[in-house]
Order: C-alpha cells, then sequence, then structure tokens
C-alpha cells in the first residue's frame, strides 16, 4: 500500500508541477494513449507548440467513451474527446454535450465531410483480412456460398462488429438476413473485441478475420511480413471514420479548438498511419508510408450518415441475432 | 451456539462482512440512481438468462464432478512431482481470459493439436464451438481450483481415521462411504455454489466458445446495456440478477452442506491402507494433467519468441502488477480471516452469503458504480492502482472463504473449549492457537488470492491512465496494436510471475499436504 502512495503521491506530485501551464484533458480509447497508439507522439508534438499541459485519459473503446462522457454529463473534466466513429455520433450529439469547432482541412477523405461538430482525424474500410495465398471471395454471396471459415466480432460489444452489421446492410438492405442466414455456416465463432479475433486467426483458425483494409499494411511495415491481404468485395466496403469534438462544457476552449486544429495538421497526420494503422484524415505532404500503396483500394464507398446508421442499427442487430441464433 | 462463549470473537468478520456487502451492492445501487429509466426485461434477456444458467451449472457439475475422482487419486498416491503438479494445477485459474482463450483454442480448436492429430487419420477437425465447448472451457478453468479445494478436505482427514478403519479391515469402496463420502457431503455443495456463481459472469469465454449470439450470457447483455444502449437501469437490473441467482445458490449450499468434521486428529501424517488400482488413479491423474498443461503448454510455447520482444515497458507493468497483487493479498487476508472466523462461531448465514457475492458481482458494475462514488470527492483515474487491489481483493475473498472456513471452524471446535477453560484471552487465542493451526490454509488462501489479482484486468480498464497499466492491461494494450508475438511474451511473464507468487505463498501449505 506504502508504495500505491508513493506512486499517487508523483503523480499528483507532475500534475502540481504542471499546474502552471494550462492544462487541455482528451479523452480517447485505450489503444490510442498505449504506447504502441499515436499518443505518446501525439503529446510530445502538442506540448511543443501549445506551451500546455496535454492530458491523455485512455478509455477501453469508442462505445465505452461515449459511455464515460454520459456518465460524466457536464460535469466531465474533457476538453475534447477523440475517438468516436461514425456510428456514435448520432448518439452522441443528442447528449447535446458537444460544441461546434471551426475547424477546417482539405479533408482526403472518400466522402463529403459537412459536419461542424465533429472533425475526423483518421478513417479506414472493414474488410476481410486472408493469408495472401489463399483465394479469396469477391462479395459476401460467394463467401456464404464458399467453404471459407470467418471469426467475426460481436456488434453488441466491438466497433468493427457493428461496421460489419451496417455495413451488410446498407450493402443488401432488406436482403441483410438472407446474406447473414447464408454466412452463419461460415463463421466459426464471434468474439467479443478486435483482438481475440485477429489472435485466433493468426493462430489459424479461420480463413478469414474482419479487421481492416489496412491491418496487411501493419505486417508489412512492422513485421516486413507480406503474407496478409486483405479481400476486395465488389458490393463496395463500409468505412469507419474515427472524429474527435470539443465538449461544450469545457474550461479551456480556445486551446481545445487548437487542439483540433493540431489535429489535422501534417504533424499529427503524419504519426496516424503506423501507429494507428489507419488512413490519415488528410493526407500528409510526403505521402503515405511506404507499404500503403500495396493496399487494396475500394470501388466503392459505404457509409450510413449518422442518422441512418442510428435508424438500422437496432434493426439490423435484430437481423443479426435472428439469423445466428438459429 | 451464538449464545455460548466463544473463544474469537465473530463481530470483526461481521463488520468486514458488511463492508463487502456494502461495496458491492452501494456500487450496484449507485449505478441504478444514476439510470433515467427503470430497466425493463426484454425476450432476449430471457435467454441469456437460461442459457446462462444451463451453462452454469453445467459446468459446476462437471468441474466438481471430475474433481472427485482426480482428487482421490491425488489424495492417495505420492510420486515424484506431485506437489509441482498440484502447483501448476492453480495455472488456468489465474490466466487473463483473452490468453486462456487463445491457449485453450491452440489445442482443442479447428486448426488446434488435436484437429491436426486426428487429420492425420484422416478424421475431420475437432468441433469445439457451442455449448460443451463453453462447458469444456470453464472445466478448464474452474477443474482446478475445485481439485485443489476437495484435495485439502481430504488431507484435513485425521490420520487416524485412515488408520482404525485400516485395522477394521475395510476395503476401499467401505473405506469410502464411511470417511470420504461425509467429507464430501460436507464440501461439495459450497464448491459446487462457487464454481457455479463465477460461471454466472463468464462473457468472452463463453461467447468466443460458443460459437455465436446463441452464447450470449447475462453478462454480455450487461456490457451491452451499458455501451451499445447505455441502459444503466437496464445493467443494475440484471447486475442485480447475478447477485440474486449467487445468492440462491450460496443458500442452497449452506443448508446442503451439512454434517460434522472428524473431530480431533493427533496431526499425525496421513497414510492409507487401501491400495485401489494404481492404474485407475493413474488414469485419472494423467487426464486431468494433460487437459490442463496442454493449454499451458501451447501459452508457454507462443510466449517463448515472443519473450525477447518485449519493450522494457511490460516490465514496468510487472512491477505494477506485484504491487497491486500483494496489496490486494493484504486487504484480502484483513477481510478473510475474520469472516472465516465468524463463520466458525456460527454466525455464518450473512458472512457466508456476502463473501460469496464477489464472485457474481459484475466487474462492469462494480467498477462504474465506484466511478461514480469517487468522482465527486476524488479523481477515479489517479485512485485506479488502490481501487483495482481492493476490487480484485473482494473478487478472492469467496475462494478464501473456502479454504478457510473449514480450517477455522475445525479449529474452533478443536481447542476452543479447551482455551475457554484455561481462560485464554482472544488475542492469544488468535495468535497461539488459530494463526499456527491455520498456517497452511492461510498461505494457500494468500497464494491464490495474489496469483488471482495479478492475472485479472478487474475494473483497471475503467480507470486507466496511461502511464500506469497493470500486465494484463499491458497485454490488451499489445494485442490491439497487432503485437500478438510481444502479448504473448508477456501472458508467459505473467504466468510465471502468478505461479512464482502462487509457490512462494503457498509453500508452506504444499509442504503441510505433501508430507
Amino acid at each position: 500500500m506504502k508504495h500505491l502512495m508513493i506512486a499517487a503521491g508523483l503523480l499528483s506530485a507532475t500534475a502540481a508541477v504542471a499546474a502552471d501551464k494550462p492544462q487541455l484533458t482528451v479523452y480517447t480509447y485505450d489503444s490510442f494513449v498505449s504506447d504502441w497508439g499515436p499518443g505518446p507522439k501525439v503529446e510530445e508534438a502538442f506540448e511543443a507548440v501549445c506551451d500546455c499541459d496535454l492530458n491523455l485519459v485512455g478509455v477501453e473503446d469508442g462505445a465505452a467513451l461515449l459511455s464515460r462522457l454520459r456518465l460524466e454529463g457536464e460535469n466531465t473534466d474533457a476538453d475534447v474527446v477523440l475517438g468516436l466513429d461514425t456510428g456514435l455520433i448520432s448518439a452522441a450529439k443528442e447528449t447535446g454535450l458537444f460544441a461546434p469547432n471551426s475547424v477546417s482541412a482539405d479533408y482526403t477523405l472518400p466522402i463529403e465531410w459537412p459536419d461542424d461538430v465533429f472533425a475526423p482525424y483518421d478513417w479506414g474500410y472493414f474488410a476481410f483480412v486472408h493469408n495472401a495465398d489463399g483465394a479469396a471471395p469477391a462479395n459476401f454471396r460467394e463467401l456464404a456460398e464458399g467453404e471459407s471459415k470467418i471469426i467475426i466480432q460481436d456488434p453488441r460489444s466491438s466497433t468493427p462488429g457493428l461496421g460489419l452489421l451496417l455495413w451488410v446492410k446498407a450493402a443488401y438492405g432488406d436482403e441483410a438476413p438472407e446474406i447473414w442466414a447464408g454466412l452463419a455456416d461460415n463463421i466459426v465463432t464471434v468474439t467479443k473485441g478486435w483482438s481475440e479475433a485477429y489472435g485466433l486467426f493468426l493462430e489459424g483458425e479461420a480463413d478469414m478475420v474482419l479487421s481492416y483494409t489496412t491491418s496487411p499494411a501493419y505486417h508489412l511495415i512492422a513485421e516486413e511480413d507480406a503474407s496478409k491481404a486483405a479481400a476486395a468485395f465488389d458490393e463496395g466496403h463500409y468505412m469507419q471514420v474515427e472524429v474527435a469534438a470539443k465538449l461544450a462544457s469545457s474550461d479551456q476552449p480556445e486551446l481545445a479548438d487548437q487542439f483540433l486544429e493540431f489535429m489535422v495538421s501534417d504533424t499529427f497526420q503524419q504519426i496516424i498511419p503506423t501507429t494507428n494503422w489507419m488512413y490519415p484524415a488528410v493526407t500528409p505532404a510526403a505521402g503515405l508510408p511506404e507499404g500503403f500503396d500495396t493496399l487494396i483500394t475500394p470501388e466503392k464507398s459505404l457509409l450510413f450518415t449518422p442518422d441512418e446508421a442510428a435508424a438500422v442499427r437496432d434493426q439490423a442487430l435484430a437481423e443479426w441475432l435472428g439469423a445466428l441464433s438459429q | 451456539m451464538a449464545g455460548r462463549a466463544q473463544p474469537v470473537s465473530p463481530w470483526p468478520g461481521v463488520g468486514a462482512a458488511a463492508l463487502v456487502a456494502a461495496l458491492i451492492l452501494g456500487t450496484l445501487a449507485a449505478v441504478a440512481l444514476r439510470a433515467d429509466t427503470a430497466g425493463g426485461f426484454g425476450p432476449a434477456d430471457w435467454a441469456a438468462l437460461r442459457f446462462t444458467l444451463v451453462q452454469a451449472v453445467l459446468s459446476a457439475l462437471f468441474s466438481a464432478g471430475l474433481a472427485i475422482p482426480v482428487a482421490r487419486a491425488l489424495a492417495r498416491r505420492r510420486f515424484r512431482g506431485r506437489s509441482a503438479l498440484i502447483a501448476l494445477l492453480g495455472a488456468p485459474f489465474i490466466l487473463p481470459v483473452i490468453v486462456a482463450i487463445l491457449g485453450l483454442l491452440q489445442v482443442f480448436g479447428r486448426a488446434g493439436w488435436i484437429s491436426d492429430i486426428l487429420g492425420l487419420f484422416g478424421l475431420p477437425p475437432l468441433r469445439i464451438y457451442g455449448l460443451h465447448g463453453v462447458v469444456l472451457a470453464h472445466v478448464f478453468f474452474n477443474l482446478p481450483l475445485a481439485t485443489r479445494l476437495i484435495l485439502q478436505a481430504w488431507q484435513e482427514i485425521p490420520a487416524e481415521r485412515f488408520r482404525l478403519a485400516a485395522q477394521l479391515g475395510c476395503d476401499g469402496f467401505t473405506m469410502f462411504r464411511l470417511i470420504e463420502l461425509p467429507m464430501l457431503r460436507r464440501i461439495l455443495p459450497g464448491v459446487l455454489a462457487v464454481i457455479f456463481a463465477i460461471c454466472l459472469t463468464s462473457f468472452a469465454v463463453a461467447l468466443t466458445l460458443g460459437g455465436g449470439p446463441r452464447a450470449t450470457t447475462l453478462e454480455l447483455a450487461i456490457y451491452q446495456s451499458f455501451t451499445y444502449d447505455f441502459d444503466l437501469g437496464r445493467a443494475a437490473l440484471l447486475s442485480g440478477l447475478q447477485l440474486a441467482l449467487t445468492a440462491v445458490a450460496a443458500l442452497a449450499a449452506l443448508k446442503f452442506s451439512r454434517g460434522d468434521g472428524f473431530g480431533a486428529g493427533l496431526d499425525r501424517t496421513i497414510r492409507r491402507w487401501d491400495g485401489g488400482a494404481p492404474a485407475v488413479d493413474a488414469c485419472w491423474i494423467g487426464v486431468a494433467a494433460a487437459f490442463l498443461l496442454l493449454p499451458l503448454a501451447a501459452v508457454v510455447i507462443s510466449g517463448l519468441t515472443g519473450l525477447f520482444e518485449m519493450p522494457a515497458l511490460v516490465f514496468r507493468s510487472a512491477v505494477i502488477s506485484v504491487l497491486v497483487a500483494a496489496t490486494s493479498t493484504i486487504v484480502l487476508l484483513i477481510l478473510a480471516l475474520p469472516m472465516a472466523m465468524a463463520v466458525a462461531t456460527g454466525r455464518h448465514g450473512i458472512v457466508e452469503l456476502s463473501g460469496i457475492l464477489g464472485l457474481a458481482a459484475s466487474p462492469l458494475v462494480i467498477g462504474t458504480g465506484l466511478f461514480i462514488l469517487i468522482r465527486p470527492v476524488a479523481n477515479p483515474v489517479t485512485l485506479a492502482l488502490p481501487v483495482t487491489a481492493l476490487v480484485n481483493a473482494v473478487m478472492a475473498l469467496p475462494f478464501a472463504l473456502r479454504i478457510l472456513v473449514p480450517a477455522a471452524h475445525d479449529v474452533v471446535v478443536r481447542h476452543g473449549r479447551l482455551a475457554l477453560s484455561l481462560d485464554m484471552d482472544k488475542r492469544t487465542f488468535f495468535t497461539r492457537v488459530l494463526l499456527p493451526r491455520m498456517h497452511p490454509q492461510i498461505r494457500f488462501a494468500a497464494g491464490l488470492s495474489a496469483a488471482l489479482s495479478m492475472g485479472d484486468l478487474g475494473v483497471i480498464a475503467l480507470f486507466a491512465d496511461p502511464q500506469i497499466a497493470t500486465l494484463p492491461l499491458q497485454i490488451y494494450r499489445l494485442m490491439g496494436a497487432y503485437q500478438m508475438q510481444a502479448a504473448a511474451g508477456a501472458a508467459l511473464l505473467l504466468l510465471l510471475l502468478s505461479m512464482g507468487a502462487f509457490w512462494l505463498l503457498d509453500r508452506g501449505g504444499r509442504l503441510h499436504a505433501e508430507t
């Protein structure tokens, strides 16, 4: 206990030293703040220009992040929240906790970005990742008819899982239940989160796993391993756009704006590809890292507007549960 | 019984029990009070309740049922490596869930070792996903615990009983009926209730091994209420249901686990004269060891390459985890010892009940509740480690009580009257009689709790500070960053640390059991 006290004491001591500088608190998901995520580099780079103390707080994942903000309400310590995605924007807006911002940038997203409350910082396409030496189906119907075994995540507990639900719904609409019924015998299992699914795939438990088109870039760049590929589906790929916003209750609104501007600047955007393994929202002047050019680029981008996503979500979940609980 | 003079005071234990109950029920109430709407109960929840109950009952029956022959074989046989095997038996229990799932499926999965062997003979791969997979995984986690608890009860039978039985010419079956069966009747209900309660809160294991949303448990529904729907009322309702089910199981266990102990012995070394068939015992021990050790071997093998790829940060997390485990073990003993003494004096109802609730309390509800309660007075993030240590201690309490209560009861029954007639005060009784006599059980409980706390993710994810991460959290972070190899290495380090802590603390217990 004594050591913990000392540890706690040290923590508050560092907080005290920084107290003479203004402090900006950013809530984000846990993998952003981890030492392998963008967090440490972002903190260093922003503190070099802001004359402030950037305090990153990690909360499990995007969905848990929103729950935390709803729990804290207007008393939240957060000035900025970073890490919600398009599927959560509608619910986030309903809370009325967020304030509009004036951030503008030449986004290199495959879609228009009209939202003035939530600014994007990175994006990606969901995709099934497989071993490059094996053949991959060209769409969901082929996948359902074939023998390939897949591992997916549960939409109730995982962002990619929810993304897949919306992907099938966006591509097939009312035919979605039929697609899920066809996929039922291809699904080896459904996991709580992305890590379990990806770990099982690497162990060889399935032929494909639901992840992102950018996943092979990690293996290529960080491990010099070209053996993974993402399957290009001709219905198009559903997108995930990750966004940040300023809290209306922030006591540092100028600093929060400065952070959001910084977020779409070259410095921040350069950090994203090889730490978050997603596409930056604004392609940096130096371009994307080598290796990203080998990735598949879907011909068609699918994405529900936040309101559409909120409207179809529950029905899509009921269809999914119905088809896979038989 | 309550009116009679006792050599120990029940009140500190009752106080500790009240604290634990206040923590569990208080956090639940905090969540419920924050809810905007009263939680409703939909058809999907009934399905989740049904599946949760079925898998928990089956898991408890299979774990305890298989543990009986394994514990009996271990109790009867002495062989080289026996104590190492008993120590290793604790391992599955302390692995972080995600590591255990990967290890299990490396052995039993579609592409696992067994499927590979089947493939050599042209047979199709094992079909592990389904209810049977869930039960298999839960048996993997709980068979070792059940075996240790039952084995301990076996070791606590005074050697004189076996000697007398042998002198009277009892054969193996008669000895089982007269000595061992009454012991099992006393211990089994508690073991069943504990495993049932653990399996009630299963989520990731049940979902993954169950193969899909058919295997939706109450804990998944709670998680969904928090993150997907943000329906705190429903989360509180479902969590309350888990607690109620556990309370029913615990009360049933108390009711059925009647029967007296074996009275005093002279602490002689146990010797057995009933040979039985050594081959049968060897078979049970062999099968159980293979079942439990193969997935561990898979974890070790995956971890070996990663062990040298681990970033230095992992070691800092390891130090933090050791500190959390140490704190949590101390807190646990401060709570568990008085509670065990209170139960021993006969005030067991409420104390036992609050002791077992820790198992059924959803970590998410406790964590969120604590967050709501702490936030108005302090920054929860700076309290992440003490809170994690406290919650881990409460979660380990039910196991500690199962270990400590029978021994405390025996000490009070055997030595209480003599101590009272000697006018020994309570303090002297505690330091001179109770502590020395319960030494092995205390060490076992401390070892288990330290290992458990080391491996449990607990509530740290809800309070995480980027600078402070326990080893299990660091493993999740590594995996989330695609670094599966390094994560496997960190998992191996965690396994070694947990086993090390367990071995260090439980050594006395094992020596006693070994003799």
